[in-house]
């Protein structure tokens, strides 16, 4: 068994402007060699403008399924979307 | 100002039910709900141990396809008839690699290394598609490779996008978008040669000769003999049974060889007006058999080369650490 490098998360923003997207993984030996095998990995057709590799083990996640409470807090708060109020009828732009 | 905390008070009682109930489901019932509704399995979500299990296989068997499936291809590079052809066929060769490694990637996400998953190939615990044992005599083979071969892949993981796990699933898609110019470079060789010089036609027809059989044993075993299907497809891991794949396949795939003259090597093969489907004959599922437990033509060449390929690569991956550790 021999040492494949750290795993890395890869992050792919696609246009200027647009938010960065995870798009899977890659190995790498240090950040410059994850950099750049995400580049041939992940970009062979122009995918994008701008490239975020982060180590695997550096990522904090929530866990969905031990945790279903996590979420709780914004559970019963639906007066946070505009749906939630009624507005006069005939108002108009609003 | 009363009526709005009343409705807030409901609504606080109303989510405490529900996580109740929620919370009452075993967790085995709540994975068969998503599979039921459709949502993706994700790798943090619990599964059950034998779906976990069944992605490891399947999806391990996937990389190591693609990436043994470099060897036939790469067979033809530096002898291929021009620079045109010989670029394109690295960049479906490099394509294959990038396939490997979005595999290995999403099959990591199960909770086993790259490392395992590629000793396992290379102690022969794993397997690949066996259609990568069959030599490539040919430049017309590069042709029926990525007519055929690809062909039958993209139907495979067209169906393959809607798989119930979320990183399988999302590497699929990517795959697909890819695929295509595969098959397409694959049938313009060999419609070319098929239009070129008896000889050249003759070629053709041979790489066909070859090909046709092998490709349709990618689908696997008939349904009724393939011990995996009901996990598979109750998991929605799969959703199109072997032979409803094979059967669209060969649907799609006959008339691409009757317009460019070539026959396709199966005396039986026949439309049938009441399916809708063609008639095909009988698969050697012998030499299938045979091919999967080891004894094709090349099984050994590629588990050796690809040993060798590592091996000669290990000073690489050494000094690399090295130059990590020194600058970060
Ligand atoms: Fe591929
Ligand atoms: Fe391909």
């Amino acid at each position: 068994m021999d040492n494949q490098g750290d795993i890395w998360e890869v992050f792919i923003q696609s246009k200027p402007g647009l938010a960065h997207k995870h798009v899977g993984s890659v190995h790498g030996m240090g950040k410059e060699m994850a950099l750049q095998n995400a580049r041939d990995m992940y970009t062979r057709r122009q995918e994008g403008t701008c490239i975020w590799v982060v180590k695997h083990a550096d990522i904090i996640a929530s866990v969905p399924e031990e945790d279903g409470s996590f979420f709780d807090p914004s559970n019963d708060k639906i007066y946070r979307e505009a749906t939630y109020y009624t507005m006069p009828e005939g108002a108009k732009n609003i | 100002m009363t009526l709005v905390i009343v409705f807030y008070d409901l609504k606080i009682v109303n989510c405490e039910l529900n996580i109740k109930t929620n919370n009452n489901m075993s967790d085995l019932e709540k994975f068969l709900e998503k599979i039921e509704e459709n949502i993706k399995i994700e790798p943090k979500d619990w599964m059950p141990d034998d779906y976990r299990k069944h992605l490891q296989r399947q999806m391990s068997q996937h990389a190591h396809s693609e990436v043994i499936g470099m060897q036939p291809e790469g067979n033809w590079v530096l002898r291929a008839p021009s620079l045109r052809a010989k670029v394109i066929l690295l960049a479906k060769i490099q394509d294959e690699a990038g396939h490997g490694q979005y595999l290995y990637s999403a099959a990591e996400t199960l909770g086993k290394s790259r490392s395992t998953y590629i000793n396992e190939l290379q102690t022969r615990k794993a397997k690949y598609s066996s259609i990568f044992n069959y030599p490539t005599l040919t430049w017309a083979d590069m042709g029926a490779v990525g007519w055929l071969v690809d062909g039958a892949a993209i139907v495979n993981q067209v169906s393959l996008q809607k798989t119930s796990y979320g990183p399988y699933s999302r590497a699929m898609v990517k795959i697909c978008k890819e695929e295509s110019f595969h098959q397409r470079q694959g049938y313009e060789i060999i419609s070319n040669m098929a239009k070129g010089t008896p000889e050249q036609k003759q070629m053709a027809q041979d790489a066909l000769d070859r090909f046709w059989w092998p490709s349709i044993m990618m689908f696997g075993p008939h349904d009724a003999d393939s011990s995996r299907s009901e996990n598979a497809m109750k998991w929605k891991i799969k959703n199109e049974t072997n032979d409803q794949l094979r059967q669209k396949f060969i649907d799609k795939t006959i008339q691409q060889a009757e317009i460019i003259g070539l026959t396709i090597p199966d005396k039986d093969l026949r439309w049938n007006d009441e399916t809708n489907h063609y008639d095909f004959g009988e698969i050697d599922w012998d030499e299938f058999w045979n091919v999967v437990k080891g004894n094709g033509p090349c099984n050994d060449d590629r588990i050796e080369h690809h040993i060798k390929a590592h091996e000669d690569g290990a000073w690489v991956r050494e000094a690399a650490i090295a130059y990590a550790e020194k600058n970060g």
